[in-house]
């Protein structure tokens, strides 16, 4: 039975959503009035936590695919993805520290420019994680979740809790990656350049970059570009490919999916393999930016994606990536201008003001599509 | 006998909704399968789809069972259904559906020649082909259903209740179009509430009354039957 509140003004709050309005008025406007003096005091400094607020961002927004992507299709929202994310990052530390993959191109081939040995050895280092995610997801769908397609959702929503747990624990055996923080050694050597008033130049070690210029280095480059590239991929395989198409309509309608002669298991299998993917190569990207590696590396970033995703929208992939960006802006700004402790408060309150004025997200409402 | 249903009883949960049920669809046919609400019509062409499974009994497809198959496998044998309530899938565009339709052909320039085909039988699927599924009046979505049925190139189609909440011009239109598919050579198995309109262009009949067949016969027979003109035909 759903009780309807009699009193009016009770009823008036809640239905103009003016809390949330309000609440939002006043974050905004301390954030806008925050920002705005930070920018006019020192425009390059906002610019540079702008950039890396970006590079977060970007690397978020892989994992939030993931999440929306799942929900999209089967209404789980999947603790264990975070996981997969660590997963992905340990399987590039085994592929560079162990098997040097990152070197195969130029020891192949020596006689290759360096720079270009360098990025098809990332490259080929971040497919290796993918494929290894891809698997491993694939693998736990079939085991673990498949089983529960008729089951009432909470069942598959505990379980994923399980796997979650299964996965940093099993991780954290000495035999498997052990419980240790390990520095993990970038595919390549690090490269940074200015860009300001003063010009653009690259950065000698040893030497301060001129004042007010804004740092990047190549591990932003080819965070963003790498995020942007899969994105679009991803993209084009749910718009463009027959796959694609089957996953929107396994999404929209799974019997009536069915009745088309499609595979419905089969599809939310491959898009639990194509979500890991784009965690594992996000996996790769953060412990390249954050050069450590530990078994429960993938729970903060993995709860964040996950904000990212429900900001955004949950099963919205536009809405993910949107959710995934605001998240890395807000984390770093309000790291650099408020208090670094307490940035996640500051990063998890988005949730609760979004939420507040729109329940389904930035782009919840007005995507009619799932997937 | 392209389909021979014998003595199936589809259950759910603990409801009995079809008892003892057997009939058959021979090459070529239109098979009328009427009967009022809840009698257990879609129930039956779910069964026979493979969405549900009978709990005894056989069906045959081509001398082949098929009562323990799965949905995805029955479509390729030659079966499509076009379910209750057209089920477009709304997010996909028009031409997206279509393409889902042929999901299970993999020969690109025959599926390119079955769309054009799709589009001469429904010019205004053509002008729509990339507007949203969802987006179509309830006429295009019915005849983007039969359409996307069509796109498997079944050998016999199961329709249920392909008139519902049509304006009876459309109605018109829609049961011409089921007849020349079937001349064309696809047998077709018709569910209706519309008993006159679906007596009038099948060649032979069935009357289900809560989960059971009471009658049948050749269409013309049981539309003279007094006991149908009274439950169904109005009179
Ligand atoms: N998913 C279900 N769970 C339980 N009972 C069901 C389910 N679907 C149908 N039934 C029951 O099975 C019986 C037959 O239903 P069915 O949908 O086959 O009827 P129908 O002849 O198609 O009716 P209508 O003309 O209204 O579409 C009904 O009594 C219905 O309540
Ligand atoms: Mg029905």
């Amino acid at each position: 039975m759903e009780r309807k509140n009699q009193n009016p003004i009770v009823n008036w709050i809640v239905k103009s959503k003016i809390l949330g309005i309000l609440f939002f008025v006043i974050i905004g406007a301390f954030a806008v009035y925050k920002l705005g003096t930070a920018l006019f005091d020192n425009p390059s400094l906002f610019l540079q936590q702008v950039v890396n607020g970006l590079q977060l961002g970007f690397v978020y927004a892989l994992i939030a695919l993931g999440y929306t992507m799942i929900y999209g299709i089967i209404q789980l929202i999947n603790f264990a993805h975070g996981d997969i994310f660590m997963v992905g990052a340990f399987a590039s530390f085994y592929s560079i520290s162990r098997y040097n993959v990152h070197l195969w191109f130029q020891n192949l081939f020596p006689s290759v420019p360096v720079m270009l040995a360098q990025i098809i050895g990332t490259v080929t280092v971040i497919l290796v994680s993918m494929v290894v995610c891809a698997l491993l997801a694939y693998t736990i769908e079939r085991i673990a979740y498949k089983p529960l397609r008729t089951a009432p959702r909470i069942s598959a929503l505990i379980t994923a809790i399980g796997i979650s747990f299964f996965l940093e624990y099993f991780g954290a055996l000495n035999f498997v990656f052990s419980p240790n923080y390990i520095t993990y050694q970038r595919p390549f050597a690090v490269k940074s350049w200015f860009v300001g008033p003063s010009g653009f130049g690259s950065i000698e070690s040893g030497i301060a970059p001129p004042a007010h210029s804004i740092i990047f280095s190549n591990i932003f480059l080819i965070i963003v570009f790498a995020s942007l590239l899969l994105l679009l991929v991803l993209q084009y395989i749910v718009k463009k490919t027959k796959i694609g198409k089957a996953m929107r309509a396994v999404a929209y309608d799974k019997p009536t999916a069915r009745l088309m002669g499609i595979n419905s298991d089969a599809i939310i299998s491959v898009t639990f393999a194509l979500g890991a993917a784009l965690a594992g190569a996000a996996g790769v990207l953060y412990a390249i930016a954050f050069p450590q590696v530990f078994f429960s590396m993938g729970i903060t970033p993995g709860m964040k994606a996950f904000v990212a995703a429900v900001v955004g929208g949950i099963g919205s992939i536009p809405g993910a990536f949107i959710g995934a960006l605001i998240m890395g802006q807000a984390e770093t700004l309000s790291a650099a201008y408020i208090s670094t402790p307490m940035r996640d408060a500051i990063a998890f309150s988005l949730l609760i003001v979004v939420l507040l004025i729109r329940p389904k997200g930035i782009m919840g409402e007005t995507s009619s599509e799932k997937v | 006998m392209m389909l021979e249903i014998e003595k199936i009883n589809v259950y759910y949960g603990a409801i009995h909704a079809l008892t003892d049920i057997s009939y058959n669809v021979k090459e070529g046919e239109i098979v009328a399968l009427i009967g009022a609400n809840g009698a257990g019509k879609s129930t039956s062409l779910k069964t026979l789809s493979g969405i549900l499974h009978p709990m005894n009994g056989s069906i045959r497809f081509l001398e082949e069972e098929i009562s323990t198959k799965a949905a995805e496998d029955i479509v390729s044998k030659g079966i499509i259904h076009v379910p209750e309530g057209r089920k477009i899938f709304a997010p996909l565009t028009v031409m997206e559906n279509l393409e889902m339709g042929a999901y299970l052909q993999n020969d690109k320039d025959q599926i390119a020649c079955d769309i054009r085909g799709v589009f001469e039988r429904f010019p205004r699927l053509k002008e729509r082909q990339n507007q949203l599924g969802g987006t179509l009046s309830g006429g295009e979505q019915q005849m983007l259903a039969i359409a996307r049925g069509l796109m498997a190139r079944p050998k016999l189609m199961l329709l249920d209740e392909p008139s519902m909440g049509l304006a009876p011009v459309l109605v018109e239109q829609i049961f011409e179009i089921i007849q020349e598919i079937n001349k064309q050579g696809t047998s077709i198995l018709l569910v209706e509430q519309n008993a006159k309109m679906a007596l009038s262009i099948a060649n032979r009949a069935y009357v289900l009354e809560t989960g059971s067949i009471v009658l049948e016969g050749d269409a013309k027979e049981v539309m003279e039957n007094s006991s149908v003109i009274q439950a169904y035909l109005g009179g």
